[in-house]
């Protein structure tokens, strides 16, 4: 598994995930999506609901959940605690902290028009991520091109249209917002010709050691 | 002229079947060969948009449409990459910050044709010829508003990839597809910030970049064909 690119922001692994174990996390959020690329030999069970397609979908939806109430939370938080940000910098992280929350409401709205269960929402330990603008931003940057590659990974395996349409509309955000932070930090806004696509279990190896055990 | 070509391609009989390798030298695609195999293959016809169910056709059908989808989305990459040339050989752009957005992302347009013509040799059709470009009238007017036009088109190109997704039915190729439109996105975003676009007061250089809110919206092909013509000679 291709984790290793992940696993070498260091700034992400100040995250911690509270109120749920790693097994647990795993198995709600992403058991079927990790199955899907190979990582978990897939039992008949998983086999079963990746058939469905419908189930399937939500499988990714909540993948999706997940990540965006981890950035909706980083948001929330940083707005609030981080200092010595500029006019600008306040504006814009209240303008990523309002899109990922409404990322998050149109998805659990989704899964639940598809008949799943959204996942619940994890309790998140940022660290030091908002001890000094650099750290924010850095991390902030992090999470952002992690949610593109994240996106671009799961949705080729989405059944459905309309989901499709929706998680690239949600993409096409996530990607605007890292360009935008890559400016702020005087980065190339698209390092790359083509945007990275991580499979979940990249991402969630990403996320993992975050999670309190 | 799109429109002929586009035509053209309706009548090229060829074979999905020919091409199941990585796509146009990206690394973006790396995960796919496995995430086919989970899917249980890329013939999944649930769309409606492909309106001729004929079994015996369905594999020539669905790669037809694909192709139909990249050669259009080539020919926004052709006018893209040739913007940039254009903006670049005209010494217009004198700050270097700008000069080095501009030229990374001419060479990155250069990469997406490139992609794109490989994908669709593979898929055994035969891409566009690049469209004969008119950015005169958009040059005349001054380094801003030729932003202002990068900033366009760039958008129109993210718009574009966005509305072909569900359309696109070769998983391959939709994440190859994926690939490029955040990278549209992402050109898009700091291009609109260079010309002051968007919310924020402009004083510390956050003038914009997320038109739509926090969800992007497609456009059809027509729409953006339309959108382009001005562009086109």
């Amino acid at each position: 598994m291709a984790s290793s690119r992940l696993l070498v922001a260091p700034e992400l692994a100040a995250i911690k995930v509270h109120g749920m174990t790693r097994e647990s996390f795993l198995l709600r959020s992403t058991l079927a999506g990790a199955a899907a690329y190979g990582t978990l030999s897939a039992t008949g069970l998983v086999t079963k609901a990746l058939a469905d397609s419908s189930s399937g979908d939500v499988e990714i939806l909540n993948f999706a959940l997940t990540l965006e109430f981890l950035e909706s939370e980083f948001y929330t938080l940083a707005a609030d605690q981080v200092k010595g940000l500029s006019d600008d910098e306040t504006k814009l992280t209240k303008k990523l902290r309002d899109d990922e929350k409404a990322h998050v409401d149109a998805l659990i709205a989704t899964i639940k028009k598809l008949g799943g269960k959204p996942v619940a929402k994890p309790e998140f330990d940022f660290g030091g991520a908002f001890g000094d603008r650099a750290t924010y931003l850095k991390t902030s940057n992090t999470l952002e091109d992690t949610g593109v590659s994240a996106y671009n990974g799961a949705a080729p395996m989405i059944k459905s249209g309309e989901v499709l349409g929706a998680a690239g509309s949600i993409v096409q955000i996530e990607a605007r917002h890292a360009a935008i932070i890559r400016l702020v930090r005087n980065k190339p806004p698209a390092p790359a010709a083509f945007d990275k696509a991580s499979d979940m279990g990249a991402v969630l190896k990403a996320v993992k050691p975050f999670i309190k055990a | 002229m799109t429109d002929s070509a586009l035509r053209e391609l309706a009548d090229d009989p060829s074979s999905r079947k020919r091409f199941f390798k990585m796509l146009g030298g990206a690394g973006a695609v790396s995960a796919f060969s496995v995430a086919l195999a989970a899917c249980g293959g890329d013939d999944d016809e649930s769309s409606s948009s492909s309106a001729k169910p004929a079994p015996p056709a369905k594999s020539a059908d669905t790669n037809k449409s694909d192709l139909e989808i990249l050669n259009y989305a080539l020919t926004l990459e052709f006018l893209e990459a040739d913007f940039y040339a254009q903006v670049i050989d005209s010494g217009m752009v004198k700050d270097p910050k700008v000069g080095s957005i501009a030229k990374k992302f001419g060479s990155t347009e250069q990469e997406h044709v490139d992609a794109l013509i490989a994908t669709i040799k593979k898929l055994g059709g035969k891409p566009v010829a690049a469209p004969k470009s008119n950015f005169g009238p958009t040059f005349d007017k001054g380094l801003m508003a030729t932003l202002e036009a990068a900033a366009d088109v760039e958008n129109l190109g993210a718009a574009a990839y966005l509305g072909q997704a569900g359309n696109i039915k070769n998983k391959e190729v939709l994440a190859a597809a994926l690939a490029i439109h955040t990278v549209e996105a992402r050109h898009a975003a700091a291009l609109n910030e260079l010309v002051g676009r968007g919310f924020g007061d402009g004083k510390g250089g956050l003038k914009g970049s997320l038109p739509d809110g926090p969800f992007a919206k497609p456009m059809d092909m027509a729409a953006v064909l339309a959108a382009v013509k001005p562009f086109l000679a």
